[in-house]
């Protein structure tokens, strides 16, 4: 490589890692808005804004859904694992809502810690399984049980 | 070290007898391979056991996305060969892998938005994956409309390859954007190091489809190039003898 283009070449990567710096800047500037939603934890400890229009996003806990009898209002308790939120809506779910599933909520948190929402997204995590590996996961699980309860 | 091999590579002339020789043959894989991945894909492949067969959007999907940000480094590297070395084939390869590219980036935000409406129950948000792929998109725009809106071809090579360059910061925010920041859309299911979040039965014809897809767009790609190169190359002594031996077969 003789010397001009040694130089040309020395110029655009220069550039790029100036862009890149840059650019890596003002999103760790950025981080909290282009987060969709505050998790749980983040919520508990007073991170998100009361009264404001916020996302909340989380596992729904298991056995936490109550759903009421007379209306379409479901309430529901989001976890991360550390810290739990509940979350009230009035609506149609999504398909794919269920126990265990990730949501996501876009509502706001009134001074007592409830999350009113008024739409409620679900989230797909990156496993896909056939429905039959599924139930027989879900045997071979409810067999362990049931094994483990006779030893018992 | 020798560069000479490098340069022979930018010859116009070298590079039409080449892509002719590899052209059928792509074209051919590129078929098969499609024909093969769909079938599979739609017919044979398991449903998932929570989406049911909407997940089968992920044949047409997941290689689209693949492809629009493949073909976005390529944009960038093509970019620095031509800003660096001033190959005249670096930038056809660059203006005419751009259209194809934006229309992978659609095709990746169309289908996106068709599955997100039963899976999340939303076609669109605003989280950081979804935003940095309408960006590529743009930038994508942006290199298409430079290179059309400026008639001297040198500045309008130069123009589109320091966009393209400049743009590739983009990528890696794409790639980890769901890694970084909290996002609606799911974390990568493949990745290079790890097994598959999916059985065989589902991820072997997306690999097909994938593979289907890199060789369609090879197929596409040479042939926009060799129409390109012979526009331009259209007063050199090769062309003409090109076109009088055509001519002489009665073609």
């Amino acid at each position: 490589m003789n010397a001009v283009r040694k130089r040309r070449l020395f110029v655009v990567l220069a550039i790029l890692a100036g862009v890149g710096v840059a650019v890596a800047l003002a999103l760790s500037a950025l981080q909290q808005n282009i987060n969709l939603f505050y998790t749980p934890s983040q919520i508990v400890a007073g991170e998100a804004p009361l009264n404001a229009r916020i996302r909340a996003g989380g596992l729904v806990e298991k056995g936490s859904v109550k759903r009421s009898a007379d209306s379409l209002q479901t309430d529901f308790v989001v976890t991360d694992g550390a810290a739990e939120v509940t979350i009230r809506y009035h609506g149609i779910l999504p398909d794919l809502f269920r126990e265990g599933q990730g949501i996501v909520a876009l509502g706001a948190l009134d001074s007592s810690g409830l999350l009113l929402a008024d739409e409620v997204l679900a989230k797909h995590d990156e496993n896909y399984t056939p429905p039959e590996v599924k139930q027989a996961l879900e045997k071979g699980e409810r067999l362990k049980t049931a094994g483990r309860e006779l030893a018992q | 070290m020798n560069w000479t091999w490098f340069h022979k590579l930018g010859s116009p002339k070298w590079f039409y007898e080449i892509s002719g020789r590899l052209l059928p043959g792509l074209s051919i894989a590129a078929a098969v391979l499609l024909v093969v991945g769909t079938l599979w894909g739609l017919a044979f492949a398991p449903p998932d056991y929570q989406q049911g067969n909407s997940f089968r959007i992920i044949y047409i999907h997941v290689p689209a996305a693949f492809l629009a940000q493949s073909i976005y480094v390529m944009l960038a590297a093509t970019g620095i060969v031509g800003l660096v070395w001033k190959m005249k084939l670096a930038d056809v390869a660059l203006q005419q892998a751009a259209p194809i590219g934006a229309w992978m980036t659609a095709i990746a935000l169309i289908t996106g938005s068709i599955w997100g409406r039963p899976t999340w129950g939303t076609y669109w948000v605003w989280d950081a994956r979804l935003t940095s792929m309408l960006i590529l998109l743009f930038l994508y725009f942006g290199v298409i409309a430079l290179g059309q809106a400026i008639s001297n071809r040198d500045s309008a090579a130069k123009a589109c390859a320091v966009l393209a360059i400049v743009g590739v910061v983009n990528i890696p925010i794409i790639k980890y954007s769901v890694d970084w920041w909290n996002t609606l859309h799911q974390p990568a299911t493949f990745s290079i190091v790890e097994k598959p979040a999916m059985p065989a039965e589902m991820w072997l014809p997306l690999l097909v489809m994938v593979l289907g897809f890199y060789c369609f767009f090879a197929a596409v790609l040479l042939v926009r190039m060799r129409l390109d190169v012979l526009h331009r190359e259209a007063r050199s002594s090769w062309v003409k003898a090109l076109v009088a031996a055509r001519v002489g077969e009665g073609r």
